[in-house]
């Protein structure tokens, strides 16, 4: 494990923070370009049909307009390959006149303004032929079927076993229709210069865009450059290449113009996926001590009918506690809405809502405190593989949280705790997800003036990944932070993963690490060879400090040593990689969400007053970066408990609260004061670091806390989300 | 594109002359809603003018109470002395509208006039019947979990979306209004108007007129008024069910009572009904649980709205706690 613990400085801030708060930083819609010209997509009104006509003379024709594009004249995609209107990057833009989603993009118009683009759209009329549409997963489930890939079925021991059980429970749960919705709208700008590609784009791949255009454009990958060093939020969204990153590369070719598209709002819930409808019914069921005999978790989730999108929801239920009869089932329901796709915590935070809330049903069964029902089932190897665990410290994770808290001090009746006109309860939860490493390349370069670049095409969407690798970086060389820079977001750099499934810090991180590494053997060696002039070695080892190399009573900068080797820079690139350690153990970050609350008895009011949530993530990088990764996470689960859902008119298929006056996310008003505890233990295998991924179990299991919280303070269980005020009543 | 005209005007009389000349412009104050509205294609005035220059700003003390002009933003009202110490309700209902943003900018006047926020009227591919009479009522059979519970009509069942109304309703507000043919005084409950067949218009306020300024008499509802506002968030967010009440306490008992409930209609509704069971009574729970009872008399659910029958009880009793404790 390197010499990754010798750290040179305090909590680092933010790297690219004061760009951000000043406006300097440039996002995927902010590039000012010579010539620029605006997309605007006009979307279907119907969800199910077909276009019988569309008039576009008057959107061509009125001024500024270079462009209106639809179905019938839309310039080949040579990658939209195969048969069907679906192919390797979603659905295949207005290739025919079936309309498969209300909000489908049914013309692309392009014009010199983006007002005149925007009014020019509101001229295009399309006539359909409307069929009947089926938007409503609670009315179809009778049409679940199996995922046409990956498995339906898991299971283990005895089916069902939860019913043979002394104890036991059996509820549906519910998750509605969620929308990721990240500050900075779906954003693209595309700029053709004969067959050579640039594309400023919102994505959380760079590596992974540049393939995508590539292969849907018919040009060498190194024709592409896909350049995002800054995105504005992501949460899963821009995980994939979507139709409207499509309609905007293709528009530029057809103009020959640099051409950008940014997506309004309310095409933000319809375009760029979404963590879909899920009902779920969960059985669980123990031996009158507490112990778990058997759970029985079915999920069925709303899937597009021209795509399938299947995610994790019944993982967790497969892997979480020691039980020796577990089996689980997932099914969709193909409906007449736009493809859903990863949202923070994809799969496990819908698993965990059931799961957790199930727990804690049937702790108060077991009339025994949830958390050592939790305890008591414990997993000290992986129920699923059976391997041991890479690291696990959940145990620790419950503990010092329920301290912080003041778990054990509370009344556990149901109702029984008042502050005035106001109940209070408390709940917790658990989350757990993958903990990954994947593969990644980094590039360092370690300059004349004793400075250190390093570089990989790595994303960072918000949680600090520049900031952390920087971190990273000087630790390794002892370097102060600002002489470190780490660039990232664009394609020509050494390949890094798409920033997803909590795998960057981890993966990226282990590369950063490494060619640091590499660099700091290049400098010892010169060392060992007396490039310093040094009269002794050091008793132990070199010493790396302040950007200079010593042995305790005499030092030399970077700087003056490179200048004695006779180099002008050291420049180095490692590919880093996991190897036979992933075979052997099993890798998951832990994390366990406390909520205390307050329920208002005459009116349904919910009021959060104390969040304590602890992860087990390994070695903590960056300590302030990590605290916001879970702050944010515990304030998407307030939104996810308390407030979000999107509503669709089913009579239309259509989507009716489609802005943020009507899709509510908490404000600050809503949040209380979070503690966040790390464990901060290394995983002595995971990577040099030690440090396992955050972003999703920051999110995963905490929506659960706050219903469990409610079910305390009111004795009221609410297995639907969102916990609106009108459900308490 | 669609174009539209500005104009800014300095005076009450240019105002006045300037709509008579283009009786289809709009006037802008703060223009929170009504670009908005613009913007999504919902109205397209070929002409704004623009009122933010008229001296309507002032709120001054008169014989009879008080006066605020049409123009005094949210902000100023709400954190203005004499509203917080006379007409605390007034204050406690703007703080609870909107947003310090929205505050700053939105007018007295053009919080009277905001329109509703019923989704099937801004999406203007979505039946309406208020936006384009005749299209249908979307809301009903559809999402109307925001809608009215009380005077609606089976053309409209939009709320009126104005915590501010609310106040000025209970505290029998009078509106002031201009027009080139003088001064009209409208009592405040009369203002705004039930959809019936005719729910494109929202109120009583006639083409060519403008809002000069709203009075509220004087009152000793000053020990005990609260505004209670039940929304889906802390903040930021419009009401299920909002109740504004003021009362009068003497020697524990209730000696004149208001009461107004917002996002339950299309106009802020006075509970009449639940008054009159108040006044004489005790100040108590047993009253106050008595009056809410008949609270809902008349009022109709349209399914996903139903909730607010019982909440909307539930709040008044809860408003009233606070105001009399
Ligand atoms: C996101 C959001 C949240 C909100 N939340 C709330 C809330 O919780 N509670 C709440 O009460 N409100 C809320 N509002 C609404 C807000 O209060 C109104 O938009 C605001 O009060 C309108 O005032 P304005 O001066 O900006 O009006 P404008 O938009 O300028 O005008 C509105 C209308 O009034 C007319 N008008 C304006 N002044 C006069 C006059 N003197 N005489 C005649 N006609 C006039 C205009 O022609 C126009 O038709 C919210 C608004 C937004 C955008």
């Amino acid at each position: 494990m390197g010499n990754y613990f010798f750290e040179t400085e305090g909590p680092i801030d933010r790297v690219d923070g004061k760009q951000k708060v000043t406006g300097q930083a440039l996002y995927a819609g902010e590039y000012p370009l010579e010539k620029l010209c605006y997309g605007v997509l006009v979307g279907s009104s119907i969800a199910r049909g077909n276009i019988t006509a569309i008039a576009t003379k008057e959107a061509e024709n009125a001024a500024g307009v270079l462009a209106v594009i639809t179905h019938l004249n839309r310039p080949a995609i040579p990658g939209y390959t195969g048969e069907g209107d679906s192919g390797p990057a979603g659905m295949k833009l207005m290739s025919s006149p079936a309309i498969y989603f209300a909000g489908q993009p049914v013309a692309l118009v392009i014009a010199d303004t983006f007002e005149r683009a925007q009014h020019a759209a509101s001229l295009v009329k399309v006539a359909y032929k409307t069929t009947e549409s089926s938007t409503d997963l609670s009315t179809q489930l009778s049409k679940a079927a199996a995922p046409r890939r990956g498995k339906s079925e898991y299971s283990r021991g005895e089916k069902n076993a939860y019913k043979k059980a002394a104890v036991w429970i059996e509820e549906d749960y519910v998750i509605p229709h969620e929308v990721h919705n990240p500050m900075e709208l779906g954003s693209i700008t595309a700029v053709w210069n004969g067959d050579q590609l640039t594309v400023y784009d919102k994505t959380q791949g760079v590596k992974a865009s540049q393939r995508s255009y590539a292969q849907l454009f018919g040009v060498p990958q190194d024709n592409v450059r896909v350049v995002a060093p800054f995105v504005g939020g992501g949460f899963g969204m821009a995980l994939r290449t979507w139709p409207y990153e499509v309609a905007a590369v293709m528009g530029a070719r057809k103009v020959g113009q640099p051409l950008k598209l940014m997506l309004s709002r309310s095409q933000m819930f319809t375009l760029v996926g979404y963590r879909p409808h899920t009902i779920q019914q969960v059985g669980i069921g123990a031996t009158r001590d507490g112990i778990l005999t058997g759970i029985s978790h079915d999920a069925t989730a709303a899937t597009a009918s021209y795509e399938e999108f299947t995610e994790g929801v019944v993982r967790m239920t497969q892997f979480m506690y020691s039980c020796a009869n577990v089996d689980t089932r997932y099914r969709l329901v193909p409906l007449d809405v736009s493809v859903p796709t990863w949202m923070r915590g994809p799969g496990e935070a819908t698993g965990a809502f059931a799961l957790e809330s199930a727990l804690d049903e049937l702790a108060y069964k077991l009339d025994m405190d949830a958390l050592d029902l939790r305890k008591k089932n414990y997993a000290y190897t992986d129920p699923e593989s059976g391997l041991p665990y890479s690291s696990k410290f959940l145990m620790d994770c419950y503990d010092q949280g329920a301290e912080k808290i003041g778990w054990y001090k509370r009344n556990r009746q149901p109702r029984s705790m008042k502050n005035g006109e106001w109940l209070e309860g408390y709940g917790m939860s658990s989350g757990v997800f993958g903990a990954h490493r994947p593969a990644a390349t980094a590039r360092a370069v370690l300059a004349a003036d004793g400075s250190l670049l390093v570089q990989s095409a790595a994303s960072d969407i918000g949680p600090g990944t520049g900031t952390a690798m920087v971190k990273i970086a000087a630790d390794v060389l002892g370097l102060p932070y600002d002489k470190v820079r780490f660039e990232l977001g664009d394609s020509r750099l050494p390949p890094a993963p798409t920033q997803g499934g909590s795998g960057t810090n981890s993966g990226v991180g282990a590369a950063v690490h490494d060619v640091c590494t590499a660099v700091k053997e290049k400098l010892i060696l010169a060392m060992n060879e007396g490039k310093a002039g040094f009269s002794k070695q050091p008793q132990q080892e070199w010493l790396f400090e302040k950007g200079r190399i010593g042995n305790g009573a005499e030092s030399i900068s970077f700087s003056d040593l490179l200048k004695n080797m006779g180099q002008s820079a050291i420049d180095l690139t490692r590919d880093s990689k996991s190897g036979e350690e992933r075979q052997k153990y099993a890798f998951y970050s832990f994390s366990v969400h406390f909520t205390r609350l307050w329920v208002h008895a005459r009116t349904g009011v919910v009021r959060i007053k104390q969040i304590v949530t602890v992860a087990d993530a390994g070695k903590i990088v960056s300590e302030k970066t990590a605290r916001s990764q879970m702050v944010g996470g515990a304030i998407g689960g307030i939104g996810m408990a308390l407030m979000e859902e999107a509503v669709f008119d089913h009579r239309f298929g259509r989507m009716v609260n489609n802005n943020f006056a009507d899709y509510h996310i908490p404000v600050n008003a809503d949040v209380p004061d979070i503690d966040t505890i790390f464990i901060n233990k290394p995983d002595p295998y995971i990577n040099p670091m030690g440090a396992k991924g955050m972003g999703e179990i920051a999110l995963i299991g905490y929506a659960a806390s706050v219903t469990n919280a409610i079910y305390h303070a009111t004795g009221k269980r609410i297995r639907e989300l969102p916990v609106t005020p009108d459900k308490l009543l | 594109m669609i174009n539209f005209d500005y104009l800014r005007t300095a005076s009450v009389n240019a105002t006045l002359d300037a709509i008579k000349r283009e009786p289809r412009a709009a006037f802008i104050a703060g223009g929170t809603n009504l670009v908005d509205l613009m913007k999504r294609g919902v109205t397209s005035p070929p002409r704004l003018i623009d009122i933010n220059n008229l001296p309507l700003k002032n709120i001054e003390r008169t014989s009879s109470g008080i006066s605020i002009g049409a123009l005094a933003t949210n902000s100023a009202v709400a954190i203005n002395e004499m509203i917080r110490s006379d007409f605390p309700l007034l204050s406690q209902a703007l703080h609870a509208g909107a947003s310090p943003q929205l505050r700053n900018m939105a007018t007295v006047g053009g919080n009277m006039l905001q329109r509703t926020r019923c989704t099937y009227f801004y999406d203007t591919t979505m039946p309406c019947n208020k936006r384009q009479a005749g299209s249908g009522c979307g809301a009903l059979g559809g999402y109307n979990r925001m809608h009215a519970i009380f005077g609606a009509s089976d053309k409209c069942i939009a709320v009126h979306p104005s915590d501010m109304c609310v106040a000025l309703v209970a505290l029998n507000a009078t509106a002031v209004v201009r027009s080139n043919k003088g001064e009209r005084r409208i009592p405040f409950g009369d203002f705004h108007r039930l959809p019936g067949d005719t729910p494109q218009t929202d109120n009583q306020l006639k083409a060519g007129e403008l809002i000069t300024a709203v009075e509220i008499p004087s009152n000793k509802f000053q020990q005990h008024s609260f505004y209670l506002k039940i929304r889906d968030r802390s903040s930021y967010a419009f009401a299920l069910v909002s109740v504004a009440v003021a009362l009068s306490i003497e020697n524990n008992r209730i000696s004149d009572a208001r009461i107004a409930a917002g996002g339950v209609a299309h106009k802020p509704w006075r509970l009449l009904n639940v008054e009159k069971a108040l006044t004489g009574q005790p100040a108590s729970v047993e009253t106050f649980q008595k009056a809410a009872s008949i609270a809902t008399q008349g009022a109709k659910g349209y399914g996903q709205n139903n909730f607010k029958l019982k909440l909307l009880p539930q709040a008044i009793i809860q408003a009233l706690e606070t105001a009399s404790s």
